[in-house]
């Protein structure tokens, strides 16, 4: 095992951009870096249930952190079934020689009591090979039962933060478009959902076209484009109370691609008139308006800066549709993009380091990042149709749209890591499009 | 065949170029072109606007420029609307599903207001076209290549208003 380890350790030094290395001396850590990874080996028995009534969250707990962490590429989990020592009993002393028989490198243990609809959740996780627990010691979480996937997540996210020393992202959720019905006739309405496809929860009918929604700072609020006047118009919801009012509501005048400034008190979106799309800001409770740019070109797909000083956005000022950062209150912007190809669509992280975006390149759909001055570009995925980039909390994922070629075409969501790793499907019950992740909850 | 089956023809094909040009949510643009009353006939219908003139112009990838052909169609919707005063307009600008979504509704309604603006250089008061994008959210043709994309770039005008009933 120390001499597997010794040898990760040893091709990550070799090759730069490493690999996630476990470090030998010292905690337990995933350092995240570029490249290929070998996922860290981890188990997480069934949780004790401590009241007859957790019997079967206890189980069903441990299996929502174990996909949790699976699922990020980053751990691979230790089957039950392989287990040597079974945990009865939260306090007892870990029989450490039992799982690192298994290679199990972490160790999560935890307890589960149900009083009525109260719901306690109490967790350790434990650096097997250095017979100690891991930094942070034991946690405990109490709400309702209903809300046992959320304290599951947070477990995980919890477990993932002591071994990357990253954030975490599980617990969080997803605004989105589902969609049904053939190209020809699609059904589009609001939906919200664990980040990992639970519970999803429709907010508008399909009554009206429904666009790009994008999340509050605090995730209480969303933005997006409904044609519900007959006109695509912003319009914003109180995800709580499903509430929804439009924003603009000029007759005749369309506003689409709104987005909240990090203060949550600022949408700033595209208008067109007259043919032409600029871009502007509205102040939420006042109604005003400010126009940032007047161009005969199409601007639009703008996004703030974590800090609030600049917003980047799509022109097609030069002839094709490129990238430009700019300040928040307009004036001159400057080109970033200077690849092949048209580039649209950028979002910044929440940690301000990279822009994410779509490229579209020779007939193909890409998603990227770059550096927010345009060094650095990655392509990450490439298809048909990949588009519509939104971060993880943590800036560490990045979800998006990818619809498939042809007559029977069909729109999904997909996430990728920003090293590009882990693409795949994520679950949801039709069709789906415009996914917005929103900040970590609290 | 008989005066009945005719009639019925006639109306089975107003009805399905209903589906493929109504108002999506445009709750208050009454769809004419459905009107089954006045037939292709008369000259003053909206379904001979539709089938005779022509209520749609097609563009080339990524542009919102008006082709030869484009200019032509115009020109006779503009003369019909002159004409025919009780009708205003909504012109609707697509895009095919090869661009982002924020930038094909923004292509959309250069598109719509390139048509706009032909119709009104030939004397069409502003007051009555208003210009509408749906981007590419409502293909007609939904196969992935050129010849459904080709009927996708397009600017429709739908007529509203008029002698209703």
């Amino acid at each position: 095992m120390r001499t597997f380890l010794t040898g990760v350790l040893l091709a990550a030094t070799l090759m730069a951009p490493a690999g996630a290395v476990v470090a030998q001396n010292g905690p337990l850590r995933i350092e995240i870096t570029d490249g290929v990874i070998e996922p860290l080996p981890y188990a997480v028995p069934s949780f004790v249930p401590e009241t007859a009534a957790a019997a079967e969250l206890s189980t069903q707990i441990a299996q929502v952190i174990a996909s949790d962490l699976s699922g990020t590429g980053l751990f691979r989990e230790i089957p039950a079934s392989a287990h040597i020592s079974k945990v009865t009993d939260f306090n007892a002393p870990v029989q450490y020689a039992d799982w690192k028989a298994v290679n199990a490198q972490a160790l999560i243990t935890g307890a589960v009591s149900v009083n009525g609809n109260r719901l306690t959740v109490r967790f350790r996780g434990y650096d097997v090979f250095a017979d100690k627990e891991l930094d942070g010691g034991g946690l405990q979480f109490t709400g309702t039962t209903e809300g046992w996937r959320r304290m599951a997540h947070k477990v995980a996210d919890s477990i993932y933060t002591r071994i990357t020393g990253e954030g975490g992202y599980f617990d969080s959720r997803v605004v989105y478009v589902s969609e049904n019905g053939p190209k020809n006739d699609r059904r589009k309405r609001l939906a919200i959902m664990d980040y990992d496809g639970a519970n999803v929860q429709y907010l508008t009918n399909s009554a009206s076209i429904v666009l790009a929604p994008r999340f509050s700072p605090t995730g209480d609020r969303v933005l997006y484009t409904s044609y519900e006047s007959g006109f695509p118009q912003i319009h914003v919801m109180d995800v709580g109370q499903v509430k929804r009012r439009v924003l603009s509501t000029d007759d005749g005048i369309m506003s689409f691609a709104p987005r909240f400034s990090p203060d949550g008190r600022t949408v700033v979106y595209s208008q067109s008139q007259g043919g032409n799309t600029d871009l502007f800001t509205m102040d939420i409770a006042s109604g005003k308006r400010t126009r940032l740019t007047n161009a005969p070109s199409i601007e639009t797909a703008p996004s703030f800066s974590p800090d609030g000083s600049q917003i980047v956005f799509e022109s097609d000022r030069s002839g094709s549709q490129q990238l430009y950062v700019m300040a928040a209150t307009g004036g001159d912007a400057r080109r970033i993009s200077h690849g092949k190809g048209r580039y649209g669509t950028p979002v910044w992280s929440p940690r301000g380091d990279l822009l994410a975006f779509t490229k579209q390149n020779k007939g193909r759909f890409h998603i990227g990042v770059m550096r927010t001055d345009g060094g650095e570009e990655r392509l990450l995925t490439a298809s048909f149709l990949d588009e519509g980039p939104t971060w993880s909390p943590n800036g560490r994922v990045i979800m998006f749209t990818r619809e498939t070629q042809g007559a029977n075409g069909r729109a999904l969501l997909y996430s990728v890591d920003i090293s590009g790793r882990n693409l795949k499907p994520v679950r949801t019950p039709d069709g789906a499009s415009d996914p917005a992740w929103s900040p970590l909850q609290k | 065949m008989s005066g009945l089956t005719k009639a019925i023809l006639v109306i089975s094909a107003l009805g399905l170029s209903a589906c493929t040009n109504a108002a999506w949510d445009n709750s208050n643009t009454t769809d004419l072109n459905s009107g089954g009353a006045a037939g292709v006939a008369d000259q003053t219908s909206p379904a001979y606007f539709q089938q005779e003139i022509g209520d749609r112009v097609l563009f080339v990838v990524n542009e919102s420029g008006l082709t030869t052909e484009a200019q032509g169609i115009l020109l006779a919707q503009a003369n019909w609307l002159l004409a025919n005063t009780d009708y205003n307009a909504t012109i609707e600008g697509h895009a095919d599903e090869q661009g982002t979504r924020e930038y094909n509704l923004a292509l959309g309604a250069r598109r719509a207001n390139s048509a706009r603006e032909y119709l009104v250089s030939r004397g069409v008061a502003g007051s009555r076209i208003k210009v509408l994008t749906y981007g590419k959210e409502r293909p007609l043709e939904i196969c992935s290549d050129e010849s459904c994309y080709s009927k996708n770039r397009r600017a429709v005008t739908i007529l509203a208003g008029g002698l209703t009933g």
